[in-house]
């Protein structure tokens, strides 16, 4: 109940904010300059459609060692755009970043490549006589260990989507509140925002 | 209702409840300043954007009402940056309309051309560009009710000049308003209320911080029965002053850099904080690492962002504080705390023995002399809205000028602007029409600002306007004395003669430079119909105290001597 300081401990470096907003122009602008304003140190940005037309989707990972991420979420919920803010960084969530590795290949070290590509579950999505470009979905974690496994042979560029995430089970969060004649004009009631308290 | 975007603009106003505006017009708002003419809005002609934004944030902190100001692109635009910037720190709220090039033209460079939406944005609630017609009066009622709710502040509509001119349907009130990401939380948990009534209770030293949160959501009531049913101290922020009455027996008053000494030493002691619409500024804290250390802390924001940003709150409540203090109240028990209110009394009487007003000088002339010599001619005696610019006045008038009734203090309290007094007393005269309006000014600030004497002559407002002429920039001038050497630099600041000033405008000039003139030329100022203006030429280097110095601890004050 009381506030938790949630200032890094020192065993935390990383969390990770989704965040529902209006597919309206301007807004990923709004929430770069508030990164901007406020100092605050973010890892990766991925922003995406939604399954409603109106809506897009955030994922926000911070570097919690420099940063508060509950201030972030503060900050962005307050955002008038943002419709909703979640941390699921202690959620059970599905965590996923793709990259696109080219590689340098030549005779001897194709199917070494190759081996490696297929250990991690990855794709050759392109190939010639000197070069292949491996794809890979997965946590970080993955990404970093192929993506260094990859390293010995020559990684001649490297592109990655930055993390997105989704909460596991059937729950399904739209983030709106509840329709009414006010529309908008309702203000939340407390409790209806969690915020870290 | 077929109408157009300018017709729009005024139409939604009136719905609004606006009755004046303060702008400055040009070729991209044109439409709108010619469909002005239909409507019964008072447009009121500053002489310089920046003050057009002033006055909106003047008019707003003094009626309760939304204010609005109105501009030009380009340069007009520009211009309002600093007056929305204000209005931003200290929550006030402003809808600022601008023009904009015509949507084919935007992105092009065109003339008088500037990404308005994008120099504004980190100095506004929210903005908008509007490049359809049809959107038009949807994004007003939003801008409206964004800038007054949750926690207020400016809201900027760009509107392209063909959107002024194209036309469309209009029935404001069958707009729904649809803002998914926009609720403000207005009250806390049962479970917050219940966490922070038992820590109040519990509590042995504990001081409610009251700031700028208590005026804007009317509050005052509820704070006063706090701080009585508690039996609990209270001290106010700089934009708080007017939250409880000065003479109130609970009332400690202002905290801060240039809080009195046994106010900052008593929220150094105080086993608790209660924090109520504040929001931890460093001019109130001090250095973090030093502040209130003995203390747990309640914090009451309805700015989420602003719970846990500074000071850790033990207990964070996101509410308006109003709505909050009144689930608080039935369950704070009376205390005593009979060793607390003693050890504050004994720190309030060397406060006392340090104050300026009680020591010996000469016939010359100090600004805090000047300020009470305002407030003893007012005594009881009318009523009173005191505007002060920034800078050393401004911390003079907070301390000498004691604000017994609600909500009768204005200056730049977070930006803390120079240039801000006169036009916010200008928005703050239309809005209080019938009370007597003070400008406290500085030489430096009131320079600043000085056209805006025109817009008085031209409005016919009876504005008094007090300029403290010590011929320094004042506060800087002490800052370079204390922490630099006394190395002043950029700091002499010659002036017009300010009397022949004020007659050159229509205004009556008067002028002080000896403590036996001051009670007379107030007293002429007072009864004089028209706008005045008092040339007070007060001591050069005087300093501002107690001061806590940048950098340093809340109770590492630097004191005025004893006399």
């Amino acid at each position: 109940m009381a506030l938790v300081d949630r200032r890094n401990n020192g065993t935390e470096t990383t969390r990770v904010l989704v965040a529902l907003v209006e597919n309206k122009p301007g807004v990923l602008t709004r929430v770069a300059s508030l990164f901007r304003r406020r100092n605050f140190n973010i890892e990766s940005l991925t922003v995406g459609h939604t399954d409603s037309p109106d809506v897009s989707r955030m994922t926000i990972v911070i570097d919690a060692t420099k940063t508060n991420a509950v201030m972030v979420e503060r900050n962005l919920y307050k955002m008038v755009n943002i419709i909703d803010v979640q941390d699921v960084t202690h959620s059970p969530a599905v965590l996923r970043d793709l990259a696109l590795i080219k590689v340098k290949i030549d005779g001897q070290t194709r199917f070494e490549v190759m081996q490696l590509v297929n250990v991690y579950r990855a794709k050759v999505v392109d190939i010639c006589a000197d070069s292949m470009i491996v794809e890979v979905t997965g946590p970080e974690a993955k990404v970093n260990s192929l993506a260094d496994m990859l390293k010995p042979y020559g990684i001649i560029e490297m592109v990655r989507t930055g993390l997105v995430a989704m909460v596991r089970g059937s729950g399904y969060w739209s983030g709106m509140p509840p329709a009414n004649d006010n529309g908008a004009l309702e203000e939340a009631e407390s409790g209806v925002v969690s915020l870290g308290m | 209702m077929k109408r157009t975007g300018a017709q729009i603009v005024w139409e939604s106003m009136l719905r609004e409840g606006v009755e004046v505006a303060f702008g400055y017009p040009g070729g991209a708002i044109m439409p709108v300043y010619d469909a002005l003419l239909d409507y019964p809005v008072h447009h009121v002609l500053v002489r310089h954007e920046e003050n057009a934004a002033f006055a909106a944030d003047g008019y707003a902190r003094a009626s309760g009402k939304v204010g609005v100001c109105v501009a030009t692109s380009g340069p007009g635009a520009t211009n309002l940056v600093t007056g929305l910037a204000d209005a931003m720190m200290d929550s006030v709220p402003v809808v600022a309309i601008t023009g904009q090039v015509a949507s084919n033209l935007v992105g092009s460079d065109a003339f008088q051309e500037t990404d308005v939406t994008g120099v504004t944005l980190p100095v506004t609630k929210h903005n908008y560009l509007v490049t359809r017609v049809e959107g038009l009066a949807g994004v007003l009622k939003e801008a409206f009710h964004i800038a007054r709710s949750g926690r207020p502040g400016p809201v900027l509509i760009d509107v392209c000049k063909d959107v002024q001119v194209a036309s469309t349907d209009f029935d404001y009130d069958a707009i729904q308003v649809r803002l998914p990401g926009y609720r403000p939380v207005t009250r806390g948990t049962e479970d917050q209320i219940e966490a922070a009534a038992t820590l109040i209770n519990a509590a042995q030293r504990p001081i409610i911080l009251a700031g700028h949160g208590i005026i804007l959501s009317g509050a005052y009531d509820e704070l006063q029965a706090l701080a009585e049913k508690g039996h609990i101290l209270v001290s106010t922020t700089l934009l708080g002053i007017g939250t409880i009455p000065e003479s109130h027996p609970l009332n400690l008053r202002m905290m801060g850099m240039h809080g009195e000494a046994y106010v900052n030493q008593a929220v150094q002691a105080a086993d608790l904080i209660i924090a109520l619409g504040m929001r931890f500024d460093d001019r109130v804290t001090g250095t973090l690492r030093t502040y209130a250390q003995n203390a747990q802390v309640i914090h009451v924001d309805i700015d989420p962002a602003e719970i846990g940003k500074n000071v850790v709150a033990d207990i964070g409540i996101i509410g308006d504080a109003k709505n909050v203090l009144a689930q608080i109240l039935p369950r704070v028990e009376y205390q005593e705390r009979a060793g607390w209110f003693a050890q504050i009394e004994e720190w309030c009487q060397d406060s006392t023995r340090r104050d300026i007003l009680n020591q010996e000088s000469d016939n010359t002339l100090h600004v805090p002399f000047v300020i009470d010599q305002i407030r003893h001619s007012i005594d009881g005696n009318g009523q009173v809205t005191i505007v002060s610019d920034v800078g050393q006045h401004q911390m003079w008038a907070a301390q000498y000028f004691r604000h017994e009734r609600r909500n009768r203090f204005f200056t730049s309290g977070g930006l803390g602007s120079m240039g801000c007094g006169l036009p916010m007393a200008v928005g703050a005269a239309f809005a209080r029409p019938d009370e007597e309006v003070w400008v406290i000014a500085g030489d430096g600030g009131f320079q600043m600002s000085l056209p805006e004497l025109a817009t008085v002559a031209q409005e016919r407002l009876p504005i008094k306007i007090a300029v403290m002429r010590n011929g320094y920039l004042g506060m800087v001038r002490q800052w370079q004395e204390l922490l630099h050497d006394k190395r002043y630099s950029g700091v002499a600041i010659s002036s017009p003669d300010f009397v022949k000033v004020a007659e050159a405008y229509g205004i009556l000039g008067m002028r002080a430079d000896q403590k036996s003139q001051v009670a007379e030329v107030i007293a002429e100022a007072r009864a004089h119909p028209g706008p005045t203006l008092i040339d007070f030429v007060v001591e050069q280097e005087v300093n501002v105290y107690p001061m806590v110095g940048p950098g340093k601890a809340l109770h590492e004050m630097l004191r005025r001597p004893a006399a």
